[in-house]
């Protein structure tokens, strides 16, 4: 029964394990802790890139007991994610809430008219930038980015994407701007609904993030042809047969000018006090080092890079800036939205 | 069942009166109409044609706010037509409609309180009033019993499976 | 046979003691997630998610997946006994289910609907094992056009079904309709019918209203007539079990006809609701007494039952082997996988034989576990019905709130089940139809969707409908039925009438 001992408490009250005396030794040097279960809110419904990541660090902080308090997480997907973050504004000095942040910090208030912004809240660590890669289908005739934008040219190119007026499609009015072309944009539920649309040739390209097709490209169906980012992607030997991550060029150097990244930060309420920063971006720190979440960078082709103080809001500051202008030149701006 | 008796009893009494069946006809006719209605002119604020690429937003929205008006005109129609069937008819009845209020107004007592009290302190007076009000059960085991109910649902909840639900002063002063 | 070799070899891991207790605590909290609206499918797996952190990727896919067969089971439990589904898909087993209790045949009722279960639930894991890979082709076929073909066809099974004024019907659909509208409209990312409230941008979720239109309205009118719910003199003894057990193979027939349903819907992938209100229109079309349905018949349990669960197992297909959800519940499932390290998809079923086929003889096994634990406790659930009203129903109030309002997590939500309970107390009351109401509102904004992308992706034109062969004939197949009705009657005119 020493299986059923080690395995069964997880699966109930095993929550509780945070209480035991495993907990790491750092926690008596820090200056603040939680005091009851921090609420991690999701902008998003369950299932999503955003959900997914926010579980999983929610694992790994059980796991690996970081924490002395439990984490849930609250789904708060309505009006395109602006219920989480009005939320987490109205919680003000609320040390005990998290959220999660995805492209729709920037999209949701600009396309809804909602008034908020991420100057609301208190920010706290950048975990990582999710990348687009630009994807057709293997049997298409376009093997590389000119030939791509030769056929867009010629004639209205259908792509798919995950949502209406979010980050997919932020990408493809860049990339209209870019070449001067249009492209008929299609919007699904999410990234796996488009990767086998395009895989049953029902749309003729995507921008997926590398997690949501590396499984159709290894097993020859689509092609890669160009990555949203200004450096190549990191990686080490192949992927599929004959290429790797890293073979990927990007969108500038195969003639595209588009750069898209996607945030996936944390944020935590406005007005709660430095320490209570500190201790998060602590936790955060030890959750990045754990073994868990640096394959899931690697399985995903994340780009690793985290930011946080200074750096950090400088960051959001420029992006919010762009996606202002992409969105109104998209004429995705609600009729009374700032 | 000692209060199904009463029930009976106090039926008999005044079980001619009530609302009619018609009036609630008209009422519910009307109530969706009105839905149709609204329905229509925010539709028509977005946009409700068809453009190049397929209908717009509010094209939808539009053309099944306009069907609900037109169907909810023929239900009007059938109301107001004299029908043998419906004529004084009752929706239901007064002592009817009183046992439905005594659960659907501690009900709405209920709804208002939980963002105040929270969703466990609320539930376990609502148990306890059941038990007292339907059940005559006494004080000293009602209260229990709903304190218990709850404490369940906050231990299978707020512990077991970690879901946040609406919680109240008595929780925030357990440390939760 | 390959498939045989590889089977086995997944017994092997499935079989293993560990995995075994893993299999039965995951049967019962999957019941008891099932049993708890709100709690229900996706949002239960996606809870318990983390905790699987520590284990092996089988053990952990195992105790999930077990979790879902446990929840598909439980969804049925409180949609027999108190007309509350716990899920979208147990909809459709209200309507024959809950008269069925009420006359005092839950037993039989929840015998029929856990056998019904495992049945389809059995079907579908045989054509997964042997059809894998040809099944997946099937599913790319489905783009944007043929999804709303069988929308189409969903919608078209169920037309003409309810008794009574076919204008309150439609009244009611289009209300249905119009509730799903509610919030963001996915395709231009506009918000429509808010008139700028914060909390109907949320959208009207389906459950908050089936709460109140079905459990809350069933308390209503429970104490109008009389402060008590019906049947609860239910004796359930093995000799409930073995007579509807033994009146089951009659129905061969329905059974597989609801599993080709289901495994249909689950795999390409429209999901387990459709599938249980397709099969449930079915049923009643092809039955011979039509009116008794909604009356208490077992048939109407059957349907619903098999169908929703052969989908609910095919839908894991296109999850491990396209990558692609047939369900939200699989959504979560496949957030697990990618957490775990593996990666759903094509090469799965190539470079992890054992993960994929130690998952597939857990569906096997999990199952047959799930049928003999729910079985089992089939007299402790009717019990339920023998608890005084004053405090079953106070119990079952605190259950609808909660449920209500962990979909979203929103005070309003809780609200909004009180406005339609009382609804849903005036609507049944005046002979509106809830059936078409709740079709519309589940199926509403799916079908809206895929229809407009299909219309995006033709650039505005019709004919993309009638484009090739699969969605012209789903479509022609819908069309025939929605007409049916008026084409047999006018055949029957031109016949002579029968004394």
């Amino acid at each position: 029964m020493l299986l059923s001992r080690r395995y069964l408490p997880l699966i109930g009250a095993g929550l509780a394990t945070a209480g035991s005396a495993s907990i790491k030794q750092a926690s008596a040097q820090r200056g603040w802790e939680p005091q009851r279960p921090v609420q991690f809110i999701v902008p998003a419904g369950t299932g999503g890139g955003a959900d997914q990541m926010a579980r999983i660090i929610q694992g790994i902080i059980t796991k690996h007991s970081l924490m002395r308090q439990p984490m849930m997480v609250v789904n708060k997907a309505g009006g395109a994610g602006a219920e989480g973050f009005l939320e987490a504004r109205s919680a003000r000095a609320n040390p005990h809430l998290l959220i999660i942040s995805l492209s729709n910090l920037f999209t949701t208030p600009m396309s809804t008219g909602i008034p908020f912004s991420w100057r609301d809240l208190t920010p706290v660590k950048m975990m990582a930038l999710d990348e687009f890669v630009l994807w057709v289908n293997a049997a298409s005739p376009w093997q590389n980015l000119a030939q791509f934008v030769e056929a867009a040219k010629a004639g209205r190119i259908r792509l798919g994407g995950t949502g209406s007026r979010q980050e997919d499609q932020i990408i493809t009015v860049a990339m209209q701007r870019a070449m001067g072309t249009e492209f008929i944009y299609v919007p699904f539920r999410g990234g796996g609904e488009v990767a086998t649309q395009l895989v049953g040739n029902h749309i003729q390209a995507t921008v997926n993030n590398p997690i949501e097709a590396v499984t159709h490209w290894r097993a020859g169906t689509l092609r890669p042809l160009c990555v949203f980012d200004s450096r190549r992607l990191p990686g080490e030997g192949r992927v599929t047969e004959t290429m790797g991550w890293q073979d990927i060029p990007t969108c500038k150097e195969a003639g595209l000018d588009v750069e898209y990244l996607m945030l996936r930060g944390i944020f935590a309420a406005p007005g709660i006090t430095a320490p209570q920063t500190a201790f998060y971006i602590d936790l955060l720190n030890r959750v990045t080092q754990t073994p868990e979440w640096r394959e899931l960078m690697a399985t995903g082709a994340f780009n690793t890079t985290t930011m946080t103080g200074a750096p950090f809001v400088e960051w959001l500051t420029r992006e919010e800036a762009r996606h202002r202008s992409l969105m109104q030149e998209a004429g995705f701006m609600a009729a009374s939205g700032g | 069942m000692s209060v199904t008796t009463g029930n009976d009893t106090l039926m008999e009494a005044a079980a001619e009166r009530g609302p009619s069946v018609r009036g609630m006809e008209i009422a519910t006719a009307v109530a969706l109409m009105t839905m149709g209605g609204i329905a229509i002119m925010d539709s028509l604020r977005i946009g409700a044609g068809w453009s190049s690429d397929g209908p717009q937003s509010g094209y939808f929205p539009f053309w099944l706010g306009i069907i609900l008006v037109a169907a909810s005109l023929v239900n009007l129609g059938m109301a107001l037509k004299p029908n043998a069937k419906t004529e004084g008819a009752l929706f239901a009845t007064w002592p009817q409609l009183r046992m439905v209020a005594s659960v659907l107004i501690p009900t709405t007592v209920y709804v208002a309180v939980i963002p105040f009290a929270g969703i466990y302190v609320s539930s376990a007076l609502l148990i306890a009033f059941f038990m007292i009000r339907f059940g005559e059960f006494r004080p000293v085991v009602s209260f229990p019993s709903g304190a218990l109910a709850a404490g369940v649902a906050f231990a299978v909840f707020e512990l077991w499976f970690l879901v946040a639900l609406p919680k109240g002063p008595l929780e925030t002063y357990l440390g939760y | 046979m390959e498939e045989i070799n590889l089977l086995m070899q997944g017994f092997s891991v499935a079989l293993q003691p560990e995995n075994i207790i893993l299999m039965v605590a995951g049967i019962v909290l999957g019941v008891l997630i099932g049993v708890l609206p709100g709690l229900g499918g996706a949002n239960g797996i996606a809870i318990l998610l983390p905790l699987t952190f520590a284990l092996p990727p089988v053990s952990a896919i195992i105790l999930l997946s077990c979790i879902y067969w446990g929840a598909l089971f439980g969804g049925a439990i409180t949609s027999i006994l108190f007309n509350i589904p716990g899920e979208p898909w147990s909809v459709a087993t209200t309507f024959d289910g809950y008269p069925m209790a009420q006359q005092g045949r839950a037993g039989e009722a929840l015998v029929a609907a856990f056998t019904s279960s495992f049945v389809g639930a059995l079907i579908a894991v045989v054509m997964i094992t042997f059809l894998a890979p040809l099944v997946a082709q099937f599913a790319l076929q489905f783009g944007p056009p043929e999804f709303f073909a069988v929308m189409f066809l969903s919608f078209a099974c169920f037309i003409g079904l309810s008794k009574g004024s076919p204008f309150k019907a439609l009244a009611a659909m289009m209300f249905g309709f119009l509730l799903a509208g509610v919030g963001l409209d996915g395709v231009t990312g506009q918000l429509r019918m808010t008139f700028g409230s914060m909390e109907l941008m949320r959208g009207i979720d389906f459950l908050v209203v089936v709460i109140g239109l079905f459990g809350l309205s069933e308390i209503f009118q429970s104490i109008e007539e009389g402060l008590r719910f019906k049947g609860q003199s239910a004796k359930i003894t093995m000799r409930t079990m073995l007579k509807t057990w033994s009146e089951l193979p009659r129905h061969w027939w329905l059974f597989i006809r609801s599993s080709v349903i289901g495994c249909w819907m689950g795999v390409t992938p429209a999901g387990a609701t459709p599938a249980s209100f397709m099969s449930y229109g079915m049923a009643r079309r092809m039955a011979a007494d039509k009116d008794s349905f909604g009356k208490g018949r077992v048939e109407g349990v059957i349907a619903p039952e098999t169908a929703a669960h052969a989908a609910g197992t095919a839908a894991l297909l296109p999850m491990l082997s396209l990558g692609v959800p047939g369900s939200p519940t699989a959504a979560v499932l496949l957030g697990g996988l990618i957490m775990w390290g593996l990666q759903p998809g094509p090469m799965l079923f190539v470079e992890q034989k054992d993960f994929v086929w130690g998952l597939i003889a857990s569906m096997y096994i999990g199952n047959i576990v799930g049928l003999i634990i729910v079985l089992a406790a089939v007299p402790w659930f009717a019990m339920i019905l023998r608890v005084p009203f004053s405090i079953i129903a106070a119990i079952i109030l605190m259950v609808c709130a909660i449920g209500a309002y962990t979909v979203n997590s929103a005070e309003f939500d809780v609200v909004l089940m009180l406005i339609f309970g009382v609804i849903g107390y005036v609507m049944k009351k005046l002979d509106y139809p809830l059936a078409p109401l709740v079709l519309a509102l589940v199926l509403g904004d799916r079908t809206e969707e895929s229809f407009r992308q299909a219309l995006l992706i033709s650039e505005g034109s019709m004919a993309v409908f009638f484009s090739n062969w699969l969605v012209g004939s789903i479509m022609v197949a819908g069309l025939t039925l929605m007409f049916y009705p008026a084409i047999s009657r006018l055949m029957q005119g031109f016949r002579p009438k029968a004394a």
